[in-house]
């Protein structure tokens, strides 16, 4: 097996709010090896994005990272100055955000915007950074790709523009991309092509990729393995084959009922739901935060929770076995 | 980009006929010119020997049309009062009021937008706090007085720079101040804005992620978005301070075009105010036109449209 | 289901907007400020004949250009006299009701006919707007101050011209905000739900229009009156404004202008005033802006 890219232990968010403090995250761990592909699944405001921020030390000035270890390769990035992150950012770590028709600047064309990051950090001429640039567009599937680096943003569709933004994020080939929903604004004929693509390229260039989004569906398509979120916390991490197989955390099973699985969902069956609502995560929180929505809630669900499973397939949950044999006599 | 300069060339030569009339037939408010110019203690016959004179007794129709046609010619008619060509009498002027409408608008871009960057890049800051404080002060402080006690302080108390006149660049300074200060509100809190939007929006977090550093963050990639408003704003501004020169002209006995505004609407030099209503809009129609283009060229979305 | 205690379960609710309002009222410093500053100053204009020391008219060449009280000046007359030995302070109270209603009214006249102007242009749209906009480029082609003045110099200055004049010529914010503000309306479904069950068009503007842009409305009210005030002041500064004897601060500070050198007094004390009370007025009407439309706010 291959040596550990990005190692990340008991890493806590707190966001201050007028009315106390936000427990945005609350001490989770990962780990990504090289050419491996981790998918954090989890609903929106579970923390998937400012656990990805906050490795790219991105965070808002407001917010407050704390963490036991955060480390990319050899570098401690906890302790790494604005000078180091800046080094790795868009070099060795590269991130895709959501949002393809906002994320590029209005007023650059889209040669001066792909160039930007290897003229950073590499030594290279400029017309050296355009043919590495029309190389790129060329991998990400688009045509033309010399004509596109002389127009603006707004002449591309979103399609395109997140082609764009994947081969800006290649484009010093980076040990480690943070794809945060990179599908989630395209159409959805668009969003397997981009899945397909890079799944395509971590292969080809043996990158590590975190893939953050909130579809089960590409996850179990794409991802090594998956993180699934919830309320700040990770609540079941383990291989993605394992998870979708034996999913342990009531949460985790919660999820994979709400969509259809073909051969396994009854015709005319009707999908399940999770009742209930996220809940507030300000002021003190203890316990298992899903225990508002859980069936099988018990008054010790308020307490610590142990860690079970072992070391590559793991889950929180006052029962050994997450509840699973409680559900036989609910259902 | 073409049919929009087209369309707002358009827009700009149909203001511009209009305004045309309404300064015209501004002076005929009063019902009749002519005894108005010959004061109240003229007798019957003068004023009717006055209005033969200057052709009030025909259609105010066919008066308009021959002084628009006059004027697209440059020829405004003769001043009542100084008894020379009107156009003349405001080429002459205008070099002082432009003058000090450059160094007004320079002024307060130079102090504004610096202000404002700071102020959004530090909300909340003491720069911040500062900087709204001038703003709001800025726009609540009457020019006429914030010259008077700029005279008091530095003309007369410290004697640094002379009270008023045209002689030298330092007789610019002062008015320089009081024309920019007003234009200052304005630019620093769109500036502050459009800095406060564009910081806050994914292309800057994509910057970032890029490994871009704080200056070039700023400066390449959020000042040249937010400042595409700001550019005509300020044009917008420069033509409203010419109109608004002719305060701080009074003030600072400046002899430019806006104190000749004043002399001529208190002697009732009617062909002088009507031309110098003209010239003021003319200004302030090409700047904002300047001003459109100026603002579809610096954003690609717009100059590809 | 765990128990109603849990700290988890409970209800995420925030204070109801009423509450919230006046929570961001009373926590804005500008906005308390500014306003008392406006309900003092609007009480010592309507109470003017009571407070005033003296007849602001009443001259006496005995007593010219007496000091006030801290330059050395009596407490017969607490800011002094001006160059007519008439008695500064019940002047400058005289002088806030020429400014308090040329400012009100002024900002009343020119808020009618842009607010119906601008709510025009934003509901009908298309040809409407078109000359709508037009016409705001028109008005805002020709320079205010010049413009004010030669139309008071050529009616004369009487009170009732000054406010027409300003009251004619301002009204280029209320319709750009209004009819902004009503495009923006214009365009929620609600608007469609009321045609659709066949509401009339006043109806429409009146019922469901109006109540969502009268905020807006109020803050322009205010930002507008200022600067009529301002604009006052500038014409008789200018001496084509509101014509002496009249008590007007713009007037006094031209008055105290030739006295300068020796007194400069003259001209402080009322352009302090003059500037208080519009930086009063502009604090007020950001309050308001930032306080009903907090999601404005940087």
């Amino acid at each position: 097996m291959s040596e550990t890219l990005l190692s990340v232990k008991n890493l806590t968010l707190d966001i201050p709010t007028g009315s106390g403090t936000l427990h945005a995250v609350r001490g989770i761990d990962f780990d990504v090896r090289r050419g491996e592909t981790l998918s954090i699944v989890g609903e929106s405001g579970s923390g998937k994005s400012l656990t990805s921020l906050a490795v790219m030390g991105l965070l808002g000035k407001t917010i407050k990272r704390s963490a036991d270890e955060i480390r990319f390769a050899d570098i401690d990035l906890l302790k790494a100055r604005k000078r180091v992150m800046r080094d790795l950012r868009g070099n060795r770590i590269a991130m895709i955000f959501q949002e393809p028709m906002t994320s590029l600047n209005p007023a650059y064309t889209i040669g001066d915007q792909l160039t930007e990051a290897l003229l950073l950090h590499r030594k290279v001429s400029r017309a050296a950074a355009l043919a590495r640039a029309v190389e790129l567009l060329e991998k990400v599937g688009i045509t033309a790709a010399a004509s596109r680096l002389s127009q603006y943003p707004h002449q591309l569709s979103g399609g395109l523009r997140q082609r764009v933004m994947i081969a800006m994020a290649l484009m010093c080939e980076p040990d480690l991309l943070i794809a945060d929903e990179p599908t989630t604004a395209l159409d959805v004929t668009i969003q397997a092509q981009i899945l397909r693509l890079l799944v395509d390229l971590t292969t080809e260039m043996n990158m590590a990729m975190i893939l953050i989004t909130h579809d089960l569906g590409v996850v179990a398509r794409v991802a090594d393995k998956v993180a699934v979120m919830y309320a700040g916390e990770l609540v079941e991490t383990g291989p993605a084959t394992e998870v979708f197989a034996a999913p342990s955390h009531p949460y985790t099973r919660g999820l994979l009922r709400c969509i259809p699985q073909p051969g396994k969902t009854a015709r005319g069956a009707a999908l399940g739901t999770i009742a209930g609502i996220v809940p507030s995560l300000v002021g003190e929180v203890t316990g298992c935060a899903f225990r508002t929505r859980c069936a099988h809630a018990i008054p010790a669900c308020r307490d610590p929770i142990p860690q079970r499973g072992d070391a590559s397939h793991a889950f929180r949950c006052v029962f050994a076995d997450g509840a699973l044999s409680e559900e036989g006599k609910v259902a | 980009m073409l049919t929009f300069i087209l369309k707002r060339l358009g827009l700009a030569l149909l203001v511009a006929f209009t305004v045309s009339f309404i300064s015209f037939s501004l002076l005929f408010l009063s019902g009749d010119p002519a005894a108005a110019l010959a004061g109240e203690t003229a007798s019957g016959e003068d004023v009717e020997a006055l209005r033969r004179l200057y052709g009030f007794d025909r259609p105010m129709l066919v008066q308009y049309g021959e002084w628009l046609f006059s004027a697209l010619r440059g020829d405004f008619g003769e001043s009542y009062y100084f008894k020379l060509p009107v156009a003349s009498l405001i080429a002459d002027r205008l070099q002082i009021t432009m003058t000090l409408g450059v160094c007004g608008i320079v002024f307060a871009l130079v102090t504004a937008v610096p202000l404002g960057v700071v102020a959004a890049i530090r909300p909340n800051s003491l720069i911040d706090r500062v900087a709204l404080f001038l703003s709001v002060a800025g726009q609540a402080m009457p020019s006429f007085w914030f010259g008077l006690i700029l005279i008091v302080v530095f003309a007369i108390q410290l004697g640094w720079l002379p009270p008023s006149g045209a002689a030298s660049w330092k007789h610019f300074i002062m008015p320089t101040i009081v024309l920019g200060y007003y234009a200052m509100p304005a630019i620093m809190r769109l500036t502050r804005a459009g800095m406060l939007d564009v910081l806050n929006s994914d292309f800057i977090r994509t910057a970032r992620a890029k490994g871009a550093g704080e200056t070039r963050v700023l400066f390449k990639h959020a000042l040249r978005n937010a400042i595409i408003p700001v550019v005509s704003l300020a044009a917008v501004q420069m033509g409203f301070m010419l109109g608004g020169s002719i305060v701080v002209e009074s003030v600072f006995a400046l002899h430019g075009a806006g104190y000749l505004a004043w002399e001529s609407i208190a002697r009732n030099d009617l062909p002088t105010v009507q031309a110098l209503i003209l010239v003021f809009s003319m200004f302030y129609i090409v700047f904002t036109f300047i001003a459109d283009v100026l603002n579809a060229w610096l954003d690609p979305r717009m100059r590809s449209a | 289901m765990t128990d109603a205690a849990d700290p988890l379960a409970r209800e995420i609710r925030g204070p109801s907007p009423q509450q919230m309002l006046k929570s961001r009222a009373l926590s804005h410093k500008g906005l308390i400020f500014g306003m008392s500053v406006v309900v003092l100053l609007v009480l010592v204009a309507l109470l003017a004949p009571v407070l005033a020391p003296h007849d602001p008219y009443e001259q006496s060449l005995m007593t010219r250009m007496v000091p006030p009280v801290f330059m050395g000046g009596t407490w017969e007359h607490p800011l002094g006299t001006d160059h007519l030995g008439r008695d500064y302070l019940s002047r400058l109270i005289y002088g806030a009701r020429v400014s308090l209603m040329i400012g009100a009214i002024a900002a009343l006249i020119s808020g009618v006919i842009g607010t119906a102007m601008g709510v025009a242009a934003g509901y009908f749209g298309g040809k409407v707007d078109a000359f709508v906009m037009f016409l705001i480029n028109v008005r805002l082609a020709m320079p205010v101050v010049l413009v004010a003045l030669a139309v008071v110099a050529i009616l004369g200055g009487s009170l009732t011209v000054v406010i027409c004049v300003l009251g004619l010529l301002l009204w280029d914010r209320f319709a750009v905000v209004m009819r902004a503000s009503t495009l923006q309306i214009s365009r929620r479904d609600y608007i469609a739900a009321a045609q659709v069950i066949g509401a009339s068009t006043p109806r429409i503007l009146l019922t469901e229009i109006m109540p969502n842009v009268v905020n807006n409305l109020i803050v322009i009210v205010t930002l507008e009156m200022a600067h009529a005030i301002l604009l006052e002041a500038a014409l008789s500064f200018l001496g084509l404004g509101v014509q002496p004897p009249t008590p007007s601060w713009g007037l006094m500070v031209s008055e105290g202008k030739n006295m300068m050198l020796f007194e400069p007094w003259l001209v402080l004390i009322p352009g302090v005033v003059l500037f208080v009370l519009v930086l009063a007025i502009n604090l007020m009407g950001d309050g308001l802006r930032d306080v009903t439309a907090p999601e404005g706010r940087s």
